[in-house]
């Protein structure tokens, strides 16, 4: 409960993390918020039947309240002037103002238990945020979003956040680098997805380290530090060993 | 989305570009062609025309394979580049039956093209139009082109808004050159440009659209120009799949007696992972193209037998830089940084 978890990855693919924890949360019950920055909403929904959840089903019932980042841009772009409604999550596009605030709103009031909730804690997923600042948000906004969901996630609502981000090793990217790095310090957990650094591998087709930041919670504690590599096939991921892949045994 | 990197001078890019689009006429699609550099007729007049059945037997003979192209048939859309293994004795009749071959020594007849229903987008000729969506402080350019893209969209129905219409028809967009400084943008010009966001808020709202429509497209840039290197990471990032054209001339690589075959090398950055956990991973990531009177085409890089009696030290090192480059694989699986000692 109140965990930061963030999912990083760098030379490869790392949303498969971000499926396996979807459907993690919505089978353990919880009720989730995706904000969905880079995909549209049928192709988690495709992955997620693949591993055994209806995201539309969960949609309906409450359990998951999804934000179609490209589609809430395009209607952002392309809408009419007149907006009855609430200000679209992503205000900030529009330039009238430099700040997330819109988006955390929509976190808040998506995550807010309502009467006749009966969710176990609630769970924010968000794939990924570097894509933020592509789309021209400040560092520091971004940074900002994030404090702001914590507090009100994790530790007013007792919640789990989960994030994806990407990371290159001689990214020239400063402003992602900056935002993975703070991150990666006030996180609970760093689930991190690499490339083999000896190149392409069909059978292996990366590594996961797995960092349990126990430093952050107490203080003499030292990080715990796991390795492991995996392959990953059309209906789950397999992990196993370093140098113990199937293909070579 | 596919994102091709241009090569320096843009004459291979440009053939992809044209192959994309004579692929979308034959297969009768809606065309969508877009350029700040020449005018879409002329683009146009000049795709390749295509090989049929019986000219294409001969045509081929006992070469390597063609370069083809394919399109799925559901609400999101990307177009693949297969490439097929070049086995030296096999016979073309091997092959499956995916795209069409095309000859680009000859052009395509006009009937062809008037088949198809295209649309043009000419910035030079577009610049007295006022945008009517929020530019996002956009470059008015990429916003003009946005706006028309989709207003093709959702008057021509491909967004599935008109359900009398009963066939339903896939768009193929081309946009040709983008973000060079013909469209307006800096981001070519300069290490800091004067708006760094322009270019990914573009390639985002596109991304939305092509998502919600029937549609694929090809973007070329000429990502050499690009000096901001975290553009173009951020760019990748957006892109379904990004492929990046290298061509030889007037690079050492020229005279490398590696490469004697070939015209250039083709990499594969980013290859789409779109309603699966996996995505298309084929044997080998190092290609290469050559450009044939006839036939453009893009086979596995293979070396040729070290033959020479006296390896110099000099030849070695090319030859380990080159396999350091061969074992650099795909961004979506992994690249190598380290470099294995042979």
């Amino acid at each position: 409960q109140g965990k930061f978890t963030l999912l990083r990855d760098t030379r490869t693919d790392g949303s498969f993390l971000v499926h396996h924890f979807l459907s993690f949360y919505l089978r353990a019950g919880c009720k989730v918020c995706f904000v969905a920055l880079l995909q549209s909403f049928s192709h988690y929904n495709i992955v997620a039947q693949k591993l055994g959840v209806s995201l539309a089903a969960a949609k309906d019932r409450g359990q998951l309240i999804f934000l179609e980042g490209l589609k809430s841009c395009l209607d952002l772009v392309f809408g009419e002037e007149e907006q009855p409604r609430q200000p679209s999550p992503l205000q900030f596009l529009s330039g009238s103002t430099s700040d997330l605030r819109a988006l955390f709103d929509f976190v808040r009031v998506s995550l807010t238990p309502t009467d006749g909730d009966s969710w176990k804690g609630p769970v924010l997923l968000v794939d990924d945020l570097s894509v933020l600042l592509s789309l021209g948000a400040a560092p520091v906004a971004v940074l900002d979003f994030i404090h702001y969901c914590r507090v009100s996630v994790c530790c007013q609502l007792k919640g789990n956040i989960v994030v994806l981000v990407h990371s290159n090793e001689d990214s020239e990217d400063e402003e992602n680098e900056l935002v993975v790095n703070s991150l990666c310090h006030h996180s609970d957990l760093i689930l991190w997805a690499e490339g083999l650094a000896t190149g392409f591998c069909k059978d292996v087709h990366g590594q996961i380290k797995i960092i349990k930041r126990l430093s952050l919670r107490q203080a003499a504690e030292q990080d715990l530090v796991q390795i492991y590599q995996y392959k990953i096939q059309d209906r789950n991921v397999t992990f196993f060993a370093r140098g113990l892949s199937a293909a070579v045994l | 989305l596919v994102f091709t990197e241009e090569d320096k001078y843009g004459l291979y890019s440009n053939l992809l570009f044209k192959y994309f689009l004579a692929e979308g006429v034959v297969c009768g699609h809606d065309l969508f062609v877009a350029s700040a550099k020449e005018h879409p007729d002329n683009i146009l007049k000049e795709l390749p025309a295509p090989l049929l059945d019986d000219t294409y037997q001969k045509e081929l003979g006992d070469e390597a394979a063609a370069v083809k192209s394919e399109d799925f048939q559901d609400s999101m859309k990307i177009a693949w580049r297969y490439q097929n293994l070049p086995k030296m004795e096999a016979s073309p009749t091997t092959y499956t039956k995916f795209g069409h071959y095309y000859d680009i020594s000859k052009k395509i007849s006009p009937e062809l093209c008037q088949s198809i229903k295209w649309h043009s987008f000419y910035l030079h000729e577009e610049l007295s139009f006022e945008p009517k969506m929020k530019t996002c402080n956009m470059n008015s350019g990429y916003a003009r082109l946005l706006q028309s893209i989709q207003r093709i969209i959702s008057q021509e129905g491909f967004d599935g808004s008109d359900p009398q219409k009963k066939q339903r028809n896939v768009l193929r967009i081309g946009i040709q050159s983008l973000g060079s400084v013909l469209w307006g943008d800096d981001v070519c010009c300069s290490d800091t440009p004067g708006d760094p966001h322009s270019l990914t808020k573009f390639l985002y709202v596109l991304r939305g659209l092509l998502r919600k429509s029937l549609s694929a497209c090809i973007v070329t840039v000429p990502a050499h120009l690009i000096q901001n290197k975290a553009i173009m990471e951020r760019v990748t990032n957006l892109s379904d799949m990004v492929v990046g054209l290298e061509s030889f001339i007037g690079s050492e690589r020229e005279t490398n007696p590696l490469y004697k075959d070939y015209h250039g090398l083709v990499h594969v950055h980013q290859i789409p992972r779109l309603n699966s956990l996996i995505c298309d991973v084929s044997d080998t990531k190092d290609l290469a193209f050559r450009l044939k009177r006839k036939l453009f085409t893009i086979e596995r890089l293979h070396l040729p037998p070290d033959l020479s009696d006296t390896v110099s030290r000099a030849s070695k090192q090319e030859l380990a830089g080159s396999a350091k480059l061969l074992s650099s694989g795909c961004g979506a699986m992994a690249i190598g940084k380290k470099h294995l000692d042979f």
